[in-house]
C-alpha cells in the first residue's frame, strides 16, 4: 500500500443470511482520482459503498480508509471518520423541508461554528461551483432531477471531504444534465484534490471521466483497467457490458428449467 | 390435517414472537429517542419549528371539534336533567365530562389523526428518499435531528390542546344552555365552579392528556422511522399510526380513569 493509497480493500465478503452478495473483493483506490465500480442490477455494487460508508459489516475482511479499519471504529470515531466523506444517494436525497441553501448549508451548522455570514459565503460558492447560485431560495420540490442531483453535489462537497461517493449519480438524466454531472465530478475532483467512487452502469458517460474501472458481477472482480484497457478488452464479460450486448457472460435468461418441459410440450410433437 | 394444525399453531407462535419482538424494538427506540433529545434541547429553534406544525396547525380541528362537542353535551345535558329539575346543573356536567374525559381523549384522537399521521408520514418519506441515510452519512444522528424534537414537539402540544378543547367545549355548552335554552347563567357558572375540583378534576385531566401525548407521538415516531421505504410502507405506516394510537388512548384512558377517578372525591 503506498502513501497515495486512500481506500483499500482487502478480501471483502458479505452476504444478506444465506445469500452471498460480495465474494472477496479487492481494490486500490488513490488519492485524487476518480474510480468506477459498475456491474448489472443486483451485482452489489451499492452494497460496496454502503461497506465502505460503514453503514453495514463485512463478514469477512475489510475496508481501510486512511490507514483505519472502518467496521472496527467506534461510533463516534465512525461519525468523525464521515465528516471526512460524502455520498451522492442516487436521487439526491435533499431534505425536502429545507431550501437548496439551507440543505448545502446542513452540515456546517451540524458541524462548525461557523458564523451566518461566513455559512453565507461558502453556499454560495458551491453552489455557484455547480451553477445552481441563483436557485438558492428554491425548495427541493422546484427543481428538476439534474438540479436536484447538483444541489446535492454542491450539499455533499460542503465540508470538502477527502472522499466522496456517487450512486447511481446518471441514473434518469437527459443527455445534458448526464454530460455537466459527469464533467463537475471530474472536475470537483482534481480541483478539490479528493478522491471519487463512482457506482453506475453508464459505460459510455462513465468512461469519459474516470481514472481507473472495476467491474463487479456476482459478487467477484470480473475485470478491471483504466479506460483504454476496458475499451480495448477482449475479454467476453467486459466486452458484453461495455457494448451493451443482450447475451454472453451474463445471460438473458433467469436460470429455468427446459422451456419445452415448462410448457408440457415433451413428446407431443414427436 | 395434523399437517395443517401444526401449519397454524406455527403460524400463531410466529406472530406472537414477532408482535413481542417488535414491542420490545419499539421500547428501544423509545428510550434511544430519549437519550438523544439532548440536541432538541440545546437548539430549541428545531422543536419550535415542529411545534407550528404539529400543534399550531392542529389547532382548527381542535378548536372546531371542541366547540360541537361542547355543544352537544350541552344540548343532551340539558334534556336529561331538566326532567329531574336540575337543569341548572347543566354547566357541571358539561365541564366535569370535558375536563375529566373528553378533553383528553378526543383531543387524543384528533391529534393522532391531524398530528400523528403526519409525523409518520414525513418520517416514512424521508426514509424512503435516502434522506436518513444521507443524514447518516454526513454524521448527523436522525434519532436526534429528526425523531427527538418531532417527539418533543408532539408531547409540549398536546396538553394544550386539550386544554383548549375544553375550554371552547365549555363554552359551546354555555353557548346551548344559557345563550340558547336560557339556562340561568349565574347558577350555570357558579355551580360548575363549586363542583369542578383543581386537583381532583383538571390536574388528572392534565396528566391523563400527557400521558396520551407521549403516547401518540412515540407511536407515530416510531412508526414512520421504521416504515418500509415504499409507498405501501408508507401508507400502511400512516394507517397503523391512527388505528394504535386510537386504541392505546382508549385502554390507557380506561387505566388511568380507574387509578385516578374512584368516587372518592
Amino acid at each position: 500500500m503506498t502513501s497515495e493509497t486512500l481506500v483499500e480493500i482487502k478480501g471483502l465478503n458479505f452476504s444478506y443470511g444465506e445469500r452471498p452478495i460480495l465474494k472477496g473483493i479487492d481494490m486500490i483506490m488513490p488519492r485524487g482520482k476518480v474510480i468506477a465500480i459498475m456491474g448489472g442490477s443486483g451485482s452489489g455494487k451499492t452494497t460496496l459503498l454502503r461497506l465502505i460508508g460503514g453503514a453495514i459489516r463485512p463478514s469477512a475482511g475489510y475496508v481501510k480508509i486512511a490507514g483505519k479499519v472502518v467496521h472496527e471504529l467506534k461510533r463516534d470515531e465512525l461519525f468523525q471518520m464521515r465528516r471526512k466523506m460524502s455520498m451522492l444517494f442516487q436521487f439526491g436525497a435533499l431534505f425536502t423541508d429545507l431550501s437548496v441553501f439551507d440543505n448545502v448549508a446542513f452540515q456546517m451548522r451540524e458541524h462548525t461554528d461557523l458564523p451566518e455570514s461566513m455559512i453565507r459565503d461558502l453556499v454560495l460558492m458551491k453552489l455557484q461551483a455547480v451553477g445552481l447560485r441563483g436557485a438558492h431560495d428554491l425548495m427541493p420540490a422546484q427543481l428538476s432531477g439534474g438540479m436536484a442531483r447538483r444541489v446535492a453535489l454542491a450539499r455533499s462537497i460542503a465540508l470538502d471531504p477527502l472522499l466522496i461517493m456517487y450512486d447511481e449519480p446518471f441514473t434518469g438524466l437527459d443527455p445534458i444534465s448526464l454530460t455537466v454531472i459527469g464533467n463537475l465530478i471530474r472536475r470537483l475532483t482534481d480541483a478539490l484534490g479528493m478522491t471519487s467512487i463512482v457506482v453506475t452502469h453508464d459505460v459510455q458517460e462513465s468512461l469519459k471521466i474516470v481514472d481507473y474501472v472495476y467491474f463487479v458481477s456476482e459478487g467477484v472482480i470480473a475485470a478491471h483497467g483504466t479506460p483504454e484497457e476496458v475499451r480495448g478488452s477482449v475479454a467476453p464479460f467486459v466486452h458484453q457490458f461495455v457494448h451493451g450486448e443482450e447475451d454472453g457472460p451474463i445471460p438473458f435468461h433467469y436460470p429455468a428449467e427446459a422451456y419445452t418441459s415448462d410448457l408440457k410440450l415433451e413428446g407431443s410433437f414427436a | 390435517m395434523p399437517r395443517r394444525i401444526v401449519v397454524g399453531i406455527r403460524g400463531v407462535g410466529h406472530r406472537v414472537i414477532d408482535s413481542i419482538w417488535r414491542l420490545g424494538y419499539a421500547s428501544r427506540f423509545f428510550l434511544l429517542t430519549l437519550l438523544k433529545s439532548g440536541t432538541s434541547f440545546r437548539r430549541f429553534g428545531l422543536i419550535i419549528r415542529e411545534l407550528y406544525f404539529t400543534g399550531v396547525l392542529s389547532l382548527i380541528i381542535i378548536v372546531v371539534s371542541g366547540l360541537f362537542v361542547g355543544m352537544v353535551l350541552g344540548l343532551q345535558g340539558y334534556e336529561t336533567l331538566q326532567r329531574f329539575g336540575a337543569e341548572s346543573a347543566v354547566g357541571t356536567m358539561v365541564a366535569l365530562s370535558l375536563v375529566r374525559e373528553l378533553g383528553p381523549v378526543v383531543a387524543a384522537l384528533l391529534f393522532a389523526s391531524r398530528a400523528g399521521s403526519a409525523i409518520t408520514a414525513e418520517i416514512g418519506l424521508m426514509k424512503a428518499t435516502d434522506q436518513l441515510a444521507a443524514m447518516e452519512m454526513m454524521a448527523v444522528d436522525p434519532i436526534a435531528r429528526v425523531v427527538a424534537p418531532r417527539f418533543w414537539a408532539g408531547v409540549i402540544s398536546m396538553p394544550f390542546l386539550a386544554a383548549l378543547f375544553s375550554v371552547v367545549g365549555v363554552f359551546g355548552g354555555y353557548l346551548i344552555a344559557v345563550v340558547l335554552i336560557g339556562v340561568d347563567e349565574g347558577s350555570f357558572w357558579s355551580q360548575m365552579q363549586n363542583a369542578v375540583d383543581f386537583r381532583y378534576d383538571i390536574v388528572n385531566g392534565v396528566i391523563k392528556t400527557c400521558v396520551f401525548g407521549v403516547a401518540v407521538t412515540a407511536i407515530a415516531v416510531f412508526e414512520g422511522y421504521d416504515a418500509s421505504p415504499t409507498a405501501e410502507g408508507v401508507s400502511g405506516a400512516t394507517t397503523r399510526t391512527v388505528v394504535t394510537s386510537a386504541l392505546v388512548i382508549l385502554g390507557l384512558d380506561f387505566v388511568l380513569t380507574s387509578v385516578m377517578f374512584r368516587g372518592m372525591s
